[in-house]
């Protein structure tokens, strides 16, 4: 009834397959990435114009993607989620290394990132996967589900990319979750998880990780190296005050003590130059997306639609979640950006075919239905 | 039928699963919110002040900013020591990984002396008070231009103009003025005990002897801030507060340029000390010792080759012969002695001593004898000093006994420091019997007492002492303090140093000074006098007294004694000795010379004198205007009271 009265007032916001309120709240990000990013950036105009040219590109892309019906994505899940899987494999063979790291395919004309990919292709996957048997979703298909996550996930993280893995990983795992992951396998892989921690420790973390970790239980034992980067970004949000100190005139940001000032460190700038009443507006932001996507998933017309879309916005959750915990000093420090207000292209891009796919699934009911 | 039913119930099934997880799921999220704003809470507004104060500390530096010192001029204001800028290159060791080799590419590249590595190592031992230090002063601008060029290879390595102490006369004043030189660790643990040591944060350099060390306080000034705010490099990106530094106070010396520069000549080539003194104030007019060196080599780190050559320089440059050099004052010292033979009336004007060449104490068999073989004849005290008689004062010592001599000599300021206004002074020494059973346990022989009749035995006194006693025998037992300083220009205006007296030596009878005063005046006028020859057709009358100090053991003591003096080594030869006052009825100026290893005082000091003093009256009849500067700046203070000793100077030759 609702939604046939939202069409009724905003008949050409259906015909375009947008969703009015989830798109207003993604542009009010946008147009706040753009003030950080001016302020962040040392006031230079030519990242604002970066990224304001990303930020077109990314909503071109959301709304082509919006315009197809999610259910011709399900025929594609399981093709998509094997050149993934190939592509990863290529990048660890043939890959190019950038920073440590080996995440890109050169592909001659441009460079491609194949991580970026899974962010869609797992959910799209797993999706299609407990679609296929009963609802609720049995143990032995949640144990598969979970090795359908565990492969590219690992890939991702032997690259290594940690911040992304985490994001695949967490994509996977929740759909199984919200496909009804029975809660005694949800506990019991929690403390698997848990023990499995001082394993990860000394196998699977590389020394950089392992010293992030260390310096983000105790950021002073190392204050002019690895605990600099948390240090100067407590001091910014701390010194932010209830007020903050305006725009532009964060002392921390403007005087370069903060370190990834436009692209992880983003959030120490907002909160440094807002304050506390900032941060509040930006997290109901971030809150009012999440709670809209869900809302979208739960009146999805199909089981594959409603896992697709609730992954997709639970996902955006853990970026809101690692990064504002990593640069307020709850979590180690991780590479995830700040969604829809960090510097940085690639993960702009997967980020908005998410809300693309969002916005099909909240357009394309009433076709559904009439068919 | 039934299937499809089972197919819708599942549905709803699956549907209302998905809203309960979709539910826990937000439920979730907005916890998980709440722990993260709980926590962003803690930091805005819980500690907000710590991390406030900490942005704050991140970003603002208050930076000390150095006072410029004060410059020393001369009694006209000639510049005697200012400050100049300079481009020095001054390293950070921390930034440059390969120090050394750095180094030597850089002292490649200006063109610089090789040494300098070695002495930018070996100052890197010493205290660290500034994050660069110095690697070498006085860069030309071609040195700056090609080095600014490059500098983008040399982290850490940057030209930094400064203003450094500049003494223009280089040795002329080193002994008065002194120099400056780097703060050392002995430098900031005297400052941190006067609690004086944030004064000097900024500060490189301090007063390290003479004049600069003095009056350290009164030219270094007061240390100004500056807040700044920085960026994470460190650089300074804009200034927020600014508190200037109080520059130090200029000050006026009593020394002449030109005096100064016409003693300095005289001792060319010599070793010695000459004194000169404004007669009615204490004002030292000219103070040298030779031979100097040049002070600007310690302004900015002598190199240990160049130290070591001072060091082990035969003539000890470094010496400041004016105040620490201690000569026996010989014959010199006649005018006290006759004074004290007066005073205690041992002897009257009239009394007269046979001199047959030679005196001899009762019992004693050797024989002092007198410089003129054949004697002098009948002596009374005018002629025992005109002809500088030494078998009267034998006989006039051991008369007085060396009690009386020690006691009376202390009062008039003999084996005493004169006080004048710079650390480097000797007592140098007045024997009496205590002092000899102290230092070597044994009694005191009448012989001895003999010998000091004629400033030799252990008597000893420096160049600053013969010219104060001197001064005290020109004014009638008046005891001025000598003063280097004569005036400090504060904020309000000059504020001159008013003239020190110590008690005066008072005696029985005023006119035995007339009489003293009158056989110094005859050594001159008469044709006797041992100064005679060198005063002909003086256009002044002038007080002298000249003396010869045996530095050997050799026959005898004498003043004028030539030819053996030319026959013996030079080190061993005698040293000449002065003193004298000038006009002799109204005393303006006093001369104090001691000179090593020349020969006789008549010879080789007074025409010293007569120079001197023929330059101080032309000069002051000739070229008035400048010497007034002072004293037209005086009369506009509004209570100028210390300084008009000084006026009379002026009236006086009027």
């Amino acid at each position: 009834m609702q939604t046939t009265e939202e069409r009724d007032r905003h008949p050409w916001l259906a015909r375009l397959h947008i969703d009015g309120l989830l798109f207003l709240a993604l542009v009010a990000l946008c147009v706040t990435s753009l003030f950080v990013i001016y302020s962040a950036g040392g006031q230079e105009l030519e990242l604002v114009w970066a990224q304001a040219t990303r930020i077109a590109v990314s909503f071109v892309v959301l709304f082509i993607i919006a315009q197809i019906n999610p259910m011709h994505y399900k025929g594609w899940s399981v093709f998509l989620y094997v050149i993934g899987i190939a592509l990863l494999v290529a990048v660890l063979v043939l890959g190019v290394s950038g920073k440590g790291a080996q995440r890109w395919l050169d592909l001659g004309i441009t460079r491609i990132q194949p991580s970026e990919l899974l962010k869609l292709a797992v959910p799209f996957m797993l999706a299609w996967y407990c679609c296929r048997g009963a609802s609720p979703i049995r143990v032995w298909q949640v144990a598969m589900g979970m090795l359908l996550t565990l492969i590219p996930t690992m890939l991702i993280f032997l690259q290594p990319d940690l911040g992304t893995a985490i994001l695949v990983a967490s994509s996977g795992v929740f759909v199984l979750f919200l496909a009804g992951m029975s809660w005694r396998v949800v506990t019991a892989g929690i403390l698997m998880v848990a023990s499995s921690l001082p394993v990860l420790w000394f196998f699977g973390l590389h020394s950089y990780q392992r010293n992030r970790v260390l310096t983000f239980l105790n950021p002073e034992r190392d204050p002019l190296g690895a605990g600099y980067h948390i240090i100067q970004s407590k001091i910014a949000i701390g010194s932010g005050g209830i007020e903050g100190k305006g725009w532009l005139q964060g002392t921390q940001s403007q005087l370069e003590f903060l370190p990834e000032r436009h692209t992880d460190f983003i959030f120490s700038v907002f909160s440094e130059e807002f304050g506390l009443m900032g941060v509040v507006a930006l997290l109901t932001l971030y809150g009012f997306i999440i709670v809209r996507g869900l809302l979208i998933s739960v009146r999805a017309q199909n089981m594959y639609s409603r896992l697709l879309g609730g992954s997709i916005t639970l996902t955006f959750f853990i970026y809101v979640l690692v990064n504002i915990g990593m640069v307020s000093g709850l979590l180690p420090v991780v590479g995830v950006p700040l969604p829809l207000i960090s510097y940085g292209g690639t993960s702009m891009v997967t980020m908005m075919a998410g809300f693309g796919i969002l916005m099909a699934i909240a357009t394309h009911r009433r076709l559904v239905m009439s068919q | 039928m039934r299937t499809k039913r089972v197919a819708i119930r599942n549905h709803q099934a699956e549907s209302q699963l998905f809203f309960r997880r979709a539910v826990t799921s937000i439920v979730l999220v907005g916890l998980i919110f709440l722990i993260l704003l709980i926590n962003l809470y803690r930091l805005q507004v819980t500690s907000f002040k710590e991390f406030q104060t900490r942005s704050n500390s991140n970003r603002i530096m208050v930076l000390p900013v150095a006072p410029n010192r004060g410059l020393i001029m001369d009694r006209h204001g000639e510049l005697l020591a200012e400050n100049t800028p300079v481009y020095s290159l001054e390293v950070i060791p921390e930034e440059i990984p390969t120090l050394r080799a750095t180094l030597e590419e850089v002292v490649e590249l200006l063109n610089l002396p090789e040494e300098l590595v070695d002495q930018f190592f070996n100052s890197l031992r010493q205290s660290r008070r500034f994050p660069q230090i110095p690697f070498t002063d006085n860069l030309t601008e071609q040195q700056v231009a090609r080095f600014s060029v490059n500098q983008h290879r040399y982290p850490g390595i940057s030209v930094e103009a400064r203003l450094q102490r500049h003494y223009p006369h280089a040795e002329l004043f080193t002994h008065a003025i002194g120099y400056v030189g780097r703060i050392n660790r002995k430098d900031v643990e005297r400052l941190r005990e006067n609690d004086s040591y944030a004064n000097y944060a900024a500060t490189r350099t301090i007063g390290k002897l003479g004049i600069e060390r003095y009056y350290e306080d009164t030219l270094h000034g007061q240390v100004g801030y500056q807040t700044v705010e920085v960026n994470n490099r460190g650089r300074v990106v804009r200034t927020l507060e600014f508190n200037p530094p109080k520059p130090g106070h200029d000050i006026y010396l009593e020394l002449d340029l030109e005096l100064q520069r016409l003693a300095y000549e005289q001792l060319e080539g010599r070793r010695g000390a000459i004194i000169m003194l404004d007669a009615q104030t204490g004002g030292v007019l000219a103070f040298t010792s030779a031979p100097s060196y040049d002070p600007n080599w310690f302004v900015s780190g002598i190199s240990s080759a160049r130290y070591r050559s001072l060091l082990e320089n035969p003539d000890n440059p470094l010496i400041n012969r004016a105040t620490q050099g201690r000569y026996p004052p010989a014959s010199t010292i006649k005018p006290h002695l006759g004074l004290l033979g007066l005073v205690d009336g041992i002897v009257t004007r009239e009394t007269r001593v046979w001199d047959p060449g030679w005196f001899e104490i009762e019992g004693v068999e050797r024989r002092f004898r007198d410089w003129r073989t054949y004697g002098h004849g009948w002596v009374n005290i005018d002629k025992a000093i005109i002809e500088s008689c030494n078998t009267y004062y034998y006989d006039l010592a051991l008369k007085l006994g060396i009690d009386r001599i020690s006691e009376f000599m202390s009062k008039m300021g003999f084996g005493e420091r004169t006080g004048i206004d710079i650390h480097e002074e000797n007592s140098a020494l007045l024997p009496s019997r205590d002092w000899k059973r102290g230092r070597y346990g044994e009694a005191w022989y009448a012989g001895e007492t003999v010998s000091v009749g004629i400033g030799q035995s252990y008597w000893t006194v420096t160049p600053m002492q013969l010219a104060t006693t001197t001064q005290l025998l020109a004014t009638n037992g008046r005891k001025y303090v000598p003063r280097l300083l004569r005036a400090t220009n504060h904020e309000q205006g000059i504020v001159f140093n008013p003239i020190q007296e110590r008690p005066a030596l008072e005696i029985n009878n005023p006119r035995h000074w007339a009489t003293i005063q009158s056989a110094m005046a005859q050594v001159i006028t008469n044709i006797h006098g041992t100064a005679h020859n060198s005063f002909k057709d003086a256009s002044y009358t002038a007080a002298s007294k000249t003396g010869t100090a045996q530095v050997a053991e050799l026959s005898v003591d004498a003043d004028d004694n030539r030819i053996k003096n030319e026959d013996v080594a030079e080190r061993l030869r005698d040293n000449a000795t002065y003193i004298g006052f000038a006009p002799v009825e109204q005393p303006e100026i006093i001369i104090a010379i001691a000179i090593e290893n020349v020969g006789g005082g008549g010879r080789n000091a007074a025409p010293i004198a007569r120079v001197l003093m023929d330059s101080y009256f032309s000069s002051l009849r000739e070229n008035n205007a400048p010497r007034s500067f002072i004293n037209s700046q005086e009369e506009q203070l509004p209570a100028a009271a210390p300084g008009t000793a000084h006026t009379e100077v002026t009236d006086a030759n009027n």
